[in-house]
């Protein structure tokens, strides 16, 4: 074995290096991009209304950053904003899940 | 409770259904089956936050998901398939809102959301996250709202455009940025309502120099910004199913703004410099109308032709969704088709105000969907047509973008109408589109216009056929 590496290896096993969260989540949002422009490539033209409807209600997730924010029971600024904003996703997600589904019921063969 | 570990493993599931909502719809037949698994995947991500030992406000969380899910599940009933692109513009503000009002809570009580340490001071991460997060959020949100009243009315749909315009905006931008720096160095409220002061009001100025007739990308690039911004939040909670969403949302708006564009022919820079396409044609731009012969005809005369004809190729544009014809229009292709005429439906990708707006509007009046085609496939096809039908569109068949290269919307991909074998044009007056040009379909010796509303139009036209 070369000498130097020897010298390298306890080093290396006794101070194990983890990978700082936000490269492991940007690895995610890189690939996740990756998928979103295969999958959405393939959408047919004539859906891209309800495609716009259905990520409307997807990009309303937030509301999980939402449901922490108003988590704790006692209420202050950050409850509330969260609270606000639970209500606001929630608009969202029920309308447009609700409306893309009124939509695509609407497509029908002859 | 559920260790952390399973709930990573279910935020997991819940992004693999929101996947294959996306996926569902490569065709109109599994799109539904799709969007049901959206809703589970909504539904799981939900219940495991839910669950969490740091969410204990139960009560006042299902208060505000009871009245936001009834007003939500109210609007997704009782909207009008033609006021679809006000109401995603709507969305679009509230995912901007609800994306500020997170990124100033956690900025309120970071350790709820333990991203800072143990004085209380944010990790310099979470400050970069937190600033892209709220002014991504804060621009969405004022834009959005732009675009919805521009879209609904509320709001002149002409382009807004004064001196010095883009140099304000360049001049926000950067000191939008500064306090952000400042934010990242100094994490205090002042800069960071700064910061968010800027952004909210450049997303006004972003807007109002684009005109009604640019609409379609705008919403397609809010779109986008509201993925963005979700995955913005993501990052600053540091949250995988988040930013696995965002990203979905943020590339599905790019692509489709991309397509928009390219049907255009314009690069999303111009689009977004403003200043054309607004809802009434600039009368100094359409100031080149010569006195020109043109045909016209009644609506008799016209279900006179129709219904002699083998083969019918209608061409819908916007004008379809402001008179609302698209009932009437059904009934006519019904008639047509019960008399054995072949009746098909063309489309234009930037046809209406939105992606997809008129392939809606038809499948709300039961036009089956195979029957309506899209640009590529249809165009060679119109050769070998009798009648070409135009109700309210009309750029998107100007052939000037084909033959004329001084004309502002050479290159433009078109609809070749010209090429059919006769050609109906509803309209109600000869005025310009919004590009403010004259189109040379309307005086060709083939071409017969009938002046009159799309929908009383179509009315009459069923009334003459026998």
């Amino acid at each position: 074995m070369n000498p130097q590496l020897a010298e390298q290896l306890p080093v290396a096993v006794s101070a194990v290096e983890t990978v700082d969260p936000f490269v492991s989540a940007f690895t995610v949002f890189v690939l996740a991009i990756f998928i979103g422009y295969h999958v959405v490539w393939n959408v047919t033209p004539a859906l891209h209304t309800p495609l716009m409807s259905v990520t409307n209600a997807i990009s309303s997730i937030v509301i999980v950053g939402a449901l922490i924010a108003s988590g704790p029971v006692e209420m202050n600024l950050a409850t509330v904003l969260g609270l606000i904003a639970v209500g606001l996703a929630s608009v969202n997600i029920f309308g447009g899940f609700m409306v893309t589904q009124r939509m695509l019921a609407m497509f029908k063969k002859r | 409770m559920l260790s952390i570990n399973w709930v990573a493993l279910l935020y997991l599931l819940a992004s693999i259904l929101i996947v294959f909502s996306l996926k569902g719809l490569s065709s109109p037949a599994s799109a539904r089956r799709g969007n049901t698994y959206g809703m589970l995947g909504m539904g799981i991500a939900v219940l495991v936050t839910l669950q969490l030992s740091n969410v204990q406000n139960y009560m006042w969380i299902f208060v505000c998901i009871g009245i936001g899910g009834t007003i939500g599940a109210i609007a997704a009933r009782k909207v009008p398939m033609t006021h679809m692109p006000q109401t995603v513009a709507f969305m679009h503000s509230l995912v901007g809102l609800a994306a500020v009002l997170i990124a100033v809570s956690a900025f309120a009580n970071p350790t709820a959301y333990g991203i800072a340490d143990a004085s209380g001071v944010l990790h310099t991460a979470s400050r970069i996250e937190l600033f892209l997060g709220t002014f991504i959020g804060a621009i969405t949100f004022t834009a959005s709202l732009i675009a919805f009243g521009k879209l609904h009315g509320f709001i002149s749909g002409n382009p807004l455009v004064f001196k010095g315009q883009h140099h304000l905006n360049l001049v926000l931008g950067i000191a939008m940025l500064s306090f952000g720096a400042w934010f990242c160095v100094n994490p205090t409220w002042l800069p960071f309502l700064l910061m968010l002061s800027i952004a909210l009001v450049l997303g006004v100025l972003l807007i109002v120099p684009i005109g009604g007739a640019d609409m379609p990308v705008i919403v397609s690039m809010l779109n986008s910004y509201s993925g963005w911004a979700a995955a913005g939040i993501g990052f600053t909670l540091n949250n995988h199913m988040l930013i696995v969403a965002g990203a979905l949302v943020g590339s599905s708006g790019a692509i489709l703004s991309y397509i928009m564009c390219k049907a255009m022919n314009r690069s999303l820079f111009n689009v977004l410099l403003g200043g054309f396409g607004g809802d009434a044609p600039a009368a100094a731009a359409g100031g080149v109308k010569k006195d020109r012969p043109v045909t016209s005809g009644a609506a008799e005369d016209a279900a006179f032709m129709l219904q002699n004809a083998r083969s019918v190729v209608i061409v819908p544009g916007y004008g379809l969704a402001v008179a609302r014809a698209q009932h009437a229009l059904k009934e006519m292709v019904e008639a047509l088709t019960h008399a054995g005429v072949k009746v098909r439906f063309a489309i234009h990708p930037v046809a209406g105000r939105m992606p997809g707006h008129m392939n809606v509007l038809l499948a709300e009046a039961d036009v089956p969907y195979d029957i309506v085609h899209e640009m590529d496939e249809i165009n060679p096809e119109f050769a070998d047509t009798d009648i070409a039908l135009v109700i309210g569109a009309n750029d998107v068949t100007n052939p000037a973008a084909k033959n004329d290269p001084s004309s502002p919307i050479y290159g433009m991909p078109i609809l070749e109408v010209a090429k059919a074998r006769n050609i109906l044009i509803i309209k109600r007056s000869l005025s310009a589109g919004y590009a403010g040009l004259d189109n040379d379909l309307f005086y060709m010796d083939k071409t017969m216009m009938i002046f009159d509303d799309a929908k009383k139009a179509c009315e009459k036209i069923v009334q003459s056929l026998d």
